[in-house]
């Protein structure tokens, strides 16, 4: 055995009239990692009437590992009904050990995993509509707080209604520019190919202004407002919560739904449109761009040739679409901030969840909408 | 524990501002505190008390309306504050004032506007009038010069001071107090302490703090409930001081001298 002070942590059992002796020897370092484990059986040849008593006088340098090791022992020496004497340790290897419970706690055992689907696909399915109920109550909270601020009775502040509309329209031009604009651009790449083949070369116009109009600038524009605008709705008002803000709001009697979620909901709605068309006119302008560049086409002949294709009714229908799809994207996002917990996990969850669930919500209504145009004929 | 003196015998003749009768708190159907009664008299500073984790927090939640009672009743004078809707809620609520653990001031305003916000809110008060009495309130917990400052710009005193500028900016005279001293140094502290008592004298109003810090309970408190986290109920009633000085209760004795229960007492085993 290895007895000298600096050496590896070394332990030894030994049987002695009247009493066991645990030397400890060495250095019993944690971060060195040489720490020995104490075998759950060592102490089951010990007479019961015996107490199992410490040797340190070679003990070196120690830290919780040592402490550590003597739990171990102090446990299987109380399974096998052995007493430990630990008066024989250093006075404060003594008192850490007593710290320790003699008991260690029962491992919480993990969730029972159940695998039912059904039941699964039912609780969704409550949840969801539950979701939707509590996002239309929130609805009619916050117009019922519209229609008050017309008269003059609301809780709304003016100074909240600009800056959010500030940071939902003016803000975001340049991002929904760009993003329309490429779009606009790919449409013109895609189209010119095939068209090229039957010299219909001028018809990439109203390829283009039919598509943006139509579908691609109101999606579009209301994916990224999704991302940007309904995940920094989420956060902020998560962030509320976890500071005890919006108990501070609830406590003086100032309503969320009209002093937070209106404003917010209102600026996307009031945007929303506006950007929409002005995502349709970058988005025919990067069509133009890419014809004018790539195929035959005179600038004059693009602008007349979009003015052909595009009723005005077309126009309608996309701001309606834009419309709902800011106050869903407003709703939602502020309602997952509200239900969100109170620690900074929960802030980054809610930011996640408003930007899926504002994409995912924004598609599907969009086919909703293309469904309910096919059949009324737009 | 019959012999066990845990109720102060009360020679208070002030009337009655809160009565708080078989109040049970739960998440669910874990239960934070049952059964819990005790009177406020108006103009006391009322102390809720008890180790961490036994629903002192809670129960001043539920206090607030922040959190339904799954029974019990609590009346502020004579108005049964939970029996009806929203909006009489909100009118008792217009008496309270609140300062939360954290101050829990609207960050995204100065606190010049957060002090603002509820008069903008509910009063009809000119906007000159409005700067007027918020930089009395400011004044008042010595935050004037903060006036134009942020929440984020504030060290934790001094949010907790604004918080308490903004929870008296409606002239509540009821003030509840979530752990005004933690966190604070002790020179802090001990001026937090004298500001609510000069509130309480100078502004009548009715005072709830919940709160372990002994030092300054003994100081300013003159009434006050023990919570307990194992029975999940009130142990004692009585001022800290008294509850010191007589209660015979071995949580209660242990927790006002700072002592450790003894470990033949079954919390002692854990």
């Amino acid at each position: 055995m290895n007895t000298s002070v600096n050496g590896a942590p070394q332990w030894h059992l030994q049987p002695e009239a009247n009493r066991t002796l645990v030397t400890l020897s060495g250095d019993w370092i944690a971060q060195e990692g040489r720490t020995p484990a104490f075998p759950a059986g060592a102490l089951k040849d010990v007479p019961h009437d015996e107490p199992v008593e410490f040797s340190t006088d070679q003990l070196g340098r120690w830290d919780t590992s040592l402490i550590s090791f003597l739990w171990e022992l102090k446990r299987s020496a109380r399974e096998a009904h052995v007493n430990v004497d630990t008066n024989t340790l250093p006075e404060s290897a003594h008192k850490l050990l007593d710290l320790l419970p003699e008991i260690p706690p029962e491992p919480t055992p993990p969730p029972p995993h159940h695998f039912a689907p059904v039941a699964a696909v039912g609780q969704f399915t409550l949840d969801t509509l539950n979701e939707v109920g509590c996002v239309s109550e929130m609805g009619t909270a916050a117009a019922r707080g519209g229609l008050a601020s017309l008269v003059g009775r609301g809780m709304m502040r003016t100074v909240d209604l600009m800056s959010d509309l500030n940071a939902a329209g003016p803000a975001a031009l340049l991002i929904v520019g760009v993003v329309n604009f490429l779009v606009g651009a790919i449409l013109a790449f895609v189209g010119s190919v095939e068209l090229h083949k039957f010299a219909a070369d001028i018809y990439v116009a109203s390829l283009v202004a039919i598509a943006m109009v139509r579908e691609m600038s109101a999606v579009m524009t209301a994916i990224i407002m999704a991302g940007r605008t309904g995940g920094a709705y989420a956060a902020r008002i998560s962030t509320m919560q976890a500071n005890e803000e919006i108990d501070a709001l609830q406590v003086f009697g100032i309503p969320v739904s009209s002093y937070l979620i209106l404003p917010s909901v209102l600026a996307l709605a009031f945007t929303m449109p506006l950007l929409y068309l002005y995502g349709c006119l970058i988005g025919m302008l990067g069509g133009f761009f890419v014809s004018y560049i790539m195929l035959d086409v005179s600038p004059l002949g693009y602008f007349h040739e979009t003015i052909q294709a595009l009723p005005l009714d077309q126009f309608t229908f996309g701001f309606i679409k834009s419309f709902v799809f800011g106050t869903f994207v407003g709703l939602t996002s502020c309602r997952i901030g509200l239900k969100a917990g109170r620690s900074a996990a929960d802030v980054g969850i809610a930011a996640t969840k408003a930007v899926v669930v504002g994409i995912v919500g924004v598609i599907a209504l969009d086919a909703v909408f293309a469904v309910i145009a096919n059949v009324i004929g737009i | 524990m019959n012999d066990t003196n845990t109720q102060m015998p009360s020679t208070d003749d002030r009337p009655v501002m809160i009565s708080v009768d078989d109040v049970t708190l739960a998440f669910g159907s874990k239960v934070i505190q049952h059964d819990v009664s005790f009177r406020v008299k108006r103009g006391s500073i009322f102390a809720v008390m008890g180790g961490s984790g036994c629903g002192k927090s809670t129960l001043l939640k539920s206090m607030i309306g922040l959190l339904r009672p799954t029974h019990g009743t609590y009346l502020v004078e004579k108005d049964n504050y939970w029996a009806g809707d929203d909006a009489s809620r909100v009118h008792i609520g217009r008496r309270f004032g609140v300062l939360f653990q954290s101050g829990a001031l609207w960050s995204s305003m100065t606190v010049g506007e957060n002090v603002a916000l509820p008069m903008q809110m509910f009063t009809k008060l000119k906007p000159d009038v409005i700067r007027q009495l918020v930089e009395l309130k400011l004044g008042l917990v010595g935050m004037l010069h903060a006036i134009d400052q942020y929440p984020s710009e504030l060290s934790g005193g001094m949010r907790k001071r604004a918080g308490l500028a903004r929870a008296m900016s409606l002239d509540p005279d009821i003030l509840f107090f979530d752990e005004p001293s933690a966190g604070l140094d002790p020179i802090t502290s001990a001026r937090l302490d004298e500001l609510i008592l000069n509130l309480r004298d100078g502004l009548g109003a009715t005072i709830i703090i919940v709160s372990h810090e002994l030092s300054s309970l003994f100081h300013i408190a003159d009434d006050g409930i023990f919570l307990d986290a194992d029975q999940k109920t009130a142990i004692a009633h009585g001022s800290p001081r008294w509850l010191r000085d007589h209660c015979t209760d071995p949580m209660v004795h242990a927790f006002m001298h700072r002592e450790q229960l003894d470990s033949s007492s079954p919390a002692g085993n854990g």
